[in-house]
């Protein structure tokens, strides 16, 4: 390697780190945040490295016995959400593609740029006539409107890339066209699968506005109950970083392990919910 | 995205029918599940939101209904007025810096890098975390007396801001934090973008001897322009639908100076409990995200035209 070269590219290096530091310095400053006693985190100028830890920042978040419940809230609206939205999704994205159904993909498109908060006004009064109020149902049904778009979109991409030879095959061998989808098409789809499951679960684990609307005092998910707590503890920094931290860090580590189906699913999709 | 750039693509490979119209209808059955879906949680609130749009509806009181009046009492409601601009600021704002920032890092994260995954993999991050708990955070770097932001200025001489506690700087602070979380996204579509140009141009270019501003200007450019227009697309459609960050942040204050459609949709219809009344602001939004994402669109075709017309 020449120098001028070897200048070109310790350029290049820095320019990237300069790039990437608003996002390694606010996730550092998080995490500053959330282990810090009230003393430094009002500290003025501001201390980046305490010499003590407030790790009761944490424990605080984890012993309040509602955060156990808005955790599994969380979990069962993402989880059931997810789940529905692949069961119905995948043959859908599949038959659309086989179908070459593309005018199909464009209500799916339509329901992308859609707000979110217009679907809410319907199906709040639905769910107050039906009395289902209180109860997570109203939530789980929300989210489909973001689930169910990802997974069909990413579906329909991805089914329009598997080869069709196999399943003309399996066809010829007398498999009827459930037989052809269960044993031919569904196992090339994993990769396929896989991505729409990912980027289904980050985005209505983050999601906010319908919790906002639709959950009550016991149904509420992390995110709405991480807000909540803005309102009551405006000064404590320390804990409110700490829960946010703990609520934002199954993503983070799904982002992290899953990268390249993430950056896959988006540059293929471009989908985001809400 | 992908499809968007390929739909004219696959409309046109319509493939020859095979064994007559029963081997399409055959697929129905994988389909009717999700049009029962989308039918019932996407389909059923858009019809049932315009009709609501036409009556005097409250939450627990009487409907009647009023035709057009809803939509009559928009025209003239000062509130939602400012709504509109202050929407169409920030989504301005909140497309452009991420669309230039964005084909910047593409553009460094296409050329060959040590530890280029690990680099890419934290630059997406922000994109993924949960936006209601980094609007939390950013909430604390803004705050005047305490927060980091401030103290950063410091350094560069730069005197203390009140960022999103002025009417003055709340939404160019509001598109920072929208930016910091969706320039990942613009430069992934454009990375797409420059991983798909071939190599001979430049080579030739380089023979030719234009320089390296010449040939992004005449080469990389009119390449990516497609996949700009995509970014510039989905960018201005979440702009124009962004909540999480500016609710939780600053719920459309101080006073209203930085509230927007969306906001002000959710304090009628949630806040008031005015369904009547929030539906009608929903139809308006969704017409005006409808009609500016087809705007793009049909800019999106003559680009397209460009490419194939202009370059050098």
């Amino acid at each position: 390697m020449n120098p001028r070269s070897f200048l070109n590219s310790l350029g290049l290096w820095f320019a990237a780190l300069v790039l990437v530091s608003p996002a390694i310095l606010f996730f550092l400053w998080m995490i500053s945040l959330s282990l810090k006693f009230e003393v430094d985190n009002a500290a003025y100028p501001p201390v980046f490295i305490p010499e003590r830890f407030a790790w009761k920042n944490y424990t605080g978040v984890f012993e309040s016995n509602r955060f156990g419940l808005f955790f599994i809230n969380s979990l069962i609206v993402t989880g059931v959400a997810t789940g529905l939205a692949l069961l119905i999704g995948v043959p859908a994205g599949y038959g659309i593609a086989r179908m070459k159904a593309t005018k199909a993909a464009v209500v799916v498109l339509i329901a992308r740029m859609t707000p979110g908060l217009s679907y809410l006004i319907p199906l709040f009064l639905l769910f107050q006539w039906l009395g289902l109020m209180g109860t997570l149902v109203p939530q789980i049904i929300a989210h489909l409107v973001i689930t169910v778009p990802i997974v069909i979109w990413i579906m329909i991409g991805y089914f329009e890339t598997t080869p069709l030879e196999l399943e003309e095959a399996a066809v010829i061998d007398g498999a009827n066209r459930w037989e052809v989808f269960r044993h031919v098409a569904l196992p090339i789809a994993k990769p396929g699968i896989t991505v729409a499951f990912i980027l289904a679960v980050i985005f209505s684990w983050n999601n906010f506005v319908f919790g906002v609307v639709l959950a009550g005092r016991e149904t509420r998910t992390l995110p709405v109950a991480v807000y909540n707590m803005l309102s009551f503890e405006q000064l404590s920094w320390g804990p409110l970083a700490a829960a946010a931290i703990i609520v934002t860090l199954p993503v983070l580590v799904l982002t992290v392990v899953a990268q390249r189906q993430i950056v896959a699913g988006l540059t293929a999709g471009a989908v985001k919910g809400g | 995205m992908g499809t968007l750039v390929e739909q004219q693509v696959t409309t046109v490979t319509e493939p020859a029918p095979v064994k007559g119209a029963g081997r399409r209808t055959s697929f129905w059955p994988f389909v009717i599940p999700a049009v029962v879906v989308v039918g019932s949680v996407i389909v059923f609130p858009w019809v049932f939101t315009v009709w609501m749009s036409m009556h005097e509806w409250t939450v627990g009181g009487a409907r009647n209904f009023t035709g057009l009046a809803n939509y009559a009492r928009l025209a003239s409601d000062t509130r939602f007025i400012a709504s509109i601009g202050n929407t169409l600021v920030y989504t301005f704002l909140a497309v452009i810096l991420p669309l230039f920032f964005g084909t910047l890092a593409a553009l460094i994260f296409n050329s060959r890098l040590p530890f280029r995954g690990v680099l890419r993999g934290l630059f997406v991050m922000p994109m993924m975390a949960t936006p209601v708990a980094i609007a939390l955070v950013w909430t604390m770097m803004f705050h005047p007396q305490l927060g980091v932001l401030n103290y950063l200025l410091s350094f560069i001489g730069i005197g203390p801001q009140e960022w999103v506690f002025s009417p003055r700087t709340v939404i160019p602070s509001l598109v920072l934090v929208e930016t910091w979380q969706w320039t990942p996204l613009v430069m992934l579509i454009v990375l797409g973008g420059l991983a798909a140009i071939p190599t001979e141009p430049y080579e030739s270019a380089e023979i030719d001897g234009a320089n390296a501003f010449q040939r992004f200007r005449y080469i990389t450019l009119p390449m990516i322009a497609p996949f700009l227009m995509v970014a510039v697309i989905i960018r201005t459609i979440d702009a124009l639908k962004s909540f999480d960050i500016i609710y939780a942040i600053t719920q459309g204050g101080p006073g209203t100076a930085s509230e927007t459609i969306n906001l002000y949709l959710y304090s009628v219809a949630f806040a008031y409990y005015d369904v009547g009344y929030g539906s009608a602001i929903a139809v308006v939004f969704f017409a005006l995200v409808i009609a500016l994402s087809l705007l793009m669109l049909h800019l999106r075709q003559r680009t397209k035209w460009m490419d194939l017309q202009g370059g050098p």
